[in-house]
């Protein structure tokens, strides 16, 4: 039994128990529903094309501009369609816009005259959408990171309080056990957020909402090496969190600094994604990078070399902390009476690795 | 014999608290050693240095001869004190999973998990929740666990602690076919009872060091000393005035005894005959009890 085969038996494990867990398979399918929601739901709430009711005099313009046509004797018969709800709307002579409680703006639209638009920056994106697709980015790996890093943890202290990593460690490397569940988590997260995007896109397709997605598509690509990374980083510093206590109560208290590592970028860019400065900051430190320069990438602020510098930092950085985790992790698995301090942890010299 | 499992000047500290100091012993193929000891005497702490999760200080294991590799400890059973597999799986999917991390591979180690689980007489309960099962039930997919990759060797912390009498027995004909089959076995109970009448070979270990290490026979013959009990019709205060008796324990017509040299066992045995007729006479064995008593001063 090598390291790499362990590994695999590993997160074979860890990835069968998560899919048999109800908690996990809940929150995956209201995470679906809430994708389906979100992209078809704004269509269906849009009924279509109002119903004009017009005279055959009027009625060219409204039938060109794709309205539903209703064809009335005259004007009082038009405007009484309206009082009696058979149409949205009716066109008498004038022409004049008759309707119930709001001007329709689809008919108001198919009688006016456009005027010329210049648009100066042509490429610039839409100020809502700048701001919601960081917040969403920001938002998908805070929340990933989160959830998934505390299943880490969670899994090494159930070893830790079962006592299985007793018999564990004797039969494999303790690093196999530790990348299985990196792996399993990471996979498990990636499984999740294609699950949800496909879900999401369909819907954008099925609703003609595809322009969005060629608009954000280049910052995708680059957000998946990022998460990767960043979980890599974050992932690590959960497990030794995990391996550091005895019982599920505490790893709350332990994994502070990691909650702290994953709430202070997320909030970070989610407030200074409008300071230009800030972000270029932001878009280099490891822990908020992942995050931080997927969002310049989209408004378009980075230069091409950035991401790649600040990936290679990042990735750096995860390996430090892979590396360190990995020790303190290994340096208090068995370590079974009370909470074990990082140092004792980085002290301990076992063969278990 | 030469497949023996050996400690050699085995020291391990935690700290400043040392826990061990130079433990040497064997375990031999084919027998079972009993490994005795109070709490905190070290015993664990010894067995995990064997399966390699704690380094020793000072001191090495072999096996065989030589040292122990990785390689050669995926070849043991091991059954720690504080028992535990994942309270969400199935014993049959936990026994599978361990097996294939010793290295079985899928069809292998699921015919082993499927008998042994017949064979520890859990083959009903096989696919529910570990987490539904009894105390007593768990403790047997535990025993699965230990053994579902034919290890060569048995290390076993406690392996009676919290069974029944009828899991006790079920456990010990387990661990003889074992060591039939010429594995050695090294368990830790504190049952000494259960010991005395399993074991072959005995380790006691005190405070860190082996005060007493051997075949359980010549432990015990070892540790006899003159001491004798005798029955009488009559009171047996008279043994006080006897030369060389020291008395123990006396309770009317019956007396324990220790005798000193050059004082003999029979000129007591003729002295009680002349005071009238003898019931019961003879030389007192100590318990594995009293043994562990005595190295424990």
């Amino acid at each position: 039994m090598n390291t790499l085969q362990a590994t695999r038996l590993v997160a074979a494990r860890e990835i069968k128990v998560k899919l048999r867990d109800k908690t996990f398979l809940y929150s995956t399918l209201i995470f679906l529903l809430l994708a389906v929601v979100a992209t078809v739901a704004p269509a269906m709430l849009n009924s279509g094309p109002s119903t004009v009711a017009v005279t055959a005099a009027g009625a060219e313009p409204l039938r060109a501009a794709g309205l539903d046509v209703m064809l009335v004797a005259d004007d009082g018969a038009a405007e009484q369609a309206v009082r009696d709800g058979d149409a949205d709307a009716a066109v008498v002579t004038g022409p004049v816009v008759v309707a119930d409680e709001r001007a329709p703006d689809d008919v108001v639209t198919a009688l006016s005259a456009a005027p010329q638009v210049e648009l100066l920056d042509p490429d610039a994106v839409d100020p809502l959408v700048a701001y919601l697709v960081p917040f969403a980015f920001a938002f998908v790996f805070f929340f990933m990171s989160q959830t998934f890093g505390m299943q880490i943890a969670q899994s090494v202290t159930e070893e830790k309080q079962t006592r299985i990593v007793e018999i564990l460690v004797a039969a494999v490397p303790a690093r196999a056990l530790l990348a299985g569940k990196i792996l399993a988590a990471g996979a498990l997260a990636l499984g999740q957020i294609a699950l949800i995007a496909a879900t999401a896109l369909i819907g954008m397709r099925l609703t003609g909402g595809g322009d969005l997605l060629g608009l954000i598509a280049p910052a995708v690509g680059w957000f998946v090496p990022y998460f990767l990374c960043g979980f890599l980083l974050l992932a690590a510093m959960w497990a030794a969190a995990g391996a550091l206590v005895n019982r599920q109560e505490d790893i709350a208290g332990a994994s502070m600094p990691v909650q702290l590592a994953v709430m202070a970028p997320f909030f970070a860019v989610v407030f200074l994604n409008d300071n230009a400065g800030a972000m270029r900051i932001l878009s280099y430190l490891p822990f908020s990078s992942p995050t931080a320069m997927p969002v310049r990438l989209f408004t378009g602020d980075a230069a091409a070399w950035e991401p790649i510098v600040s990936l290679a930092l990042l990735l750096l950085t995860a390996a430090g902390f892979l590396l360190a985790g990995a020790r303190i992790y290994e340096g208090s698995l068995l370590r079974t009476n009370g909470r074990t301090s990082v140092r004792a942890a980085w002290r301990q010299r076992e063969p278990i690795g | 014999m030469t497949s023996v499992l050996r400690l050699d000047g085995v020291d391990r500290s935690f700290g400043d608290r040392q826990v061990l100091k130079d433990v040497s012993f064997d375990v031999t193929a084919g027998r079972m050693t009993g490994f005795v000891g109070g709490n905190g005497a070290g015993k664990t702490t010894t067995m995990r240095i064997i399966l390699g999760v704690l380094a020793p200080d000072a001191g090495q294991v072999t096996w065989r001869g030589r040292p122990l590799a990785r390689e050669a400890r995926a070849r043991f059973g091991y059954m720690p004190e504080e028992r535990g597999l994942y309270p969400k799986m199935t014993p049959r999917e936990q026994v599978v999973h361990l097996g294939r991390l010793y290295g079985l591979d899928a069809a292998g180690a699921r015919r082993r998990t499927d008998a042994l689980l017949e064979r520890v007489g859990l083959g009903e309960r096989a696919d529910d929740l570990l987490e539904t099962l009894s105390l007593g039930n768990q403790q047997r997919a535990q025993i699965a666990a230990a053994l579902v990759h034919d290890p060569e060797v048995l290390i076993l912390d406690e392996p009676f602690s919290g069974l029944d009498p009828l899991a006790v027995d079920m456990v010990v004909a387990v661990l003889r076919e074992r060591a039939a089959a010429g594995a050695p076995v090294l368990f830790s109970s504190h049952q000494l009872d259960v010991v005395e009448r399993l074991c072959d070979d005995l380790v006691l270990i005190a405070a860190g060091t082996i005060r007493a290490a051997g075949a359980r026979e010549e432990l015990r013959s070892a540790y006899t000393r003159p001491r004798f009990s005798l029955v009488v019709d009559g009171d047996a205060g008279w043994l006080r005035d006897q030369p060389g008796v020291r008395l123990v324990d006396l309770d009317g017509a019956r007396a324990v005894f220790d005798l000193d040299p050059p004082a003999d066992d029979q000129s007591v045995l003729r002295a009680a005959l002349a005071r009238g007729p003898v019931r019961a006479f003879g030389p007192v064995t100590p318990s594995l009890a009293e043994i562990f008593r005595e190295v424990n001063q």
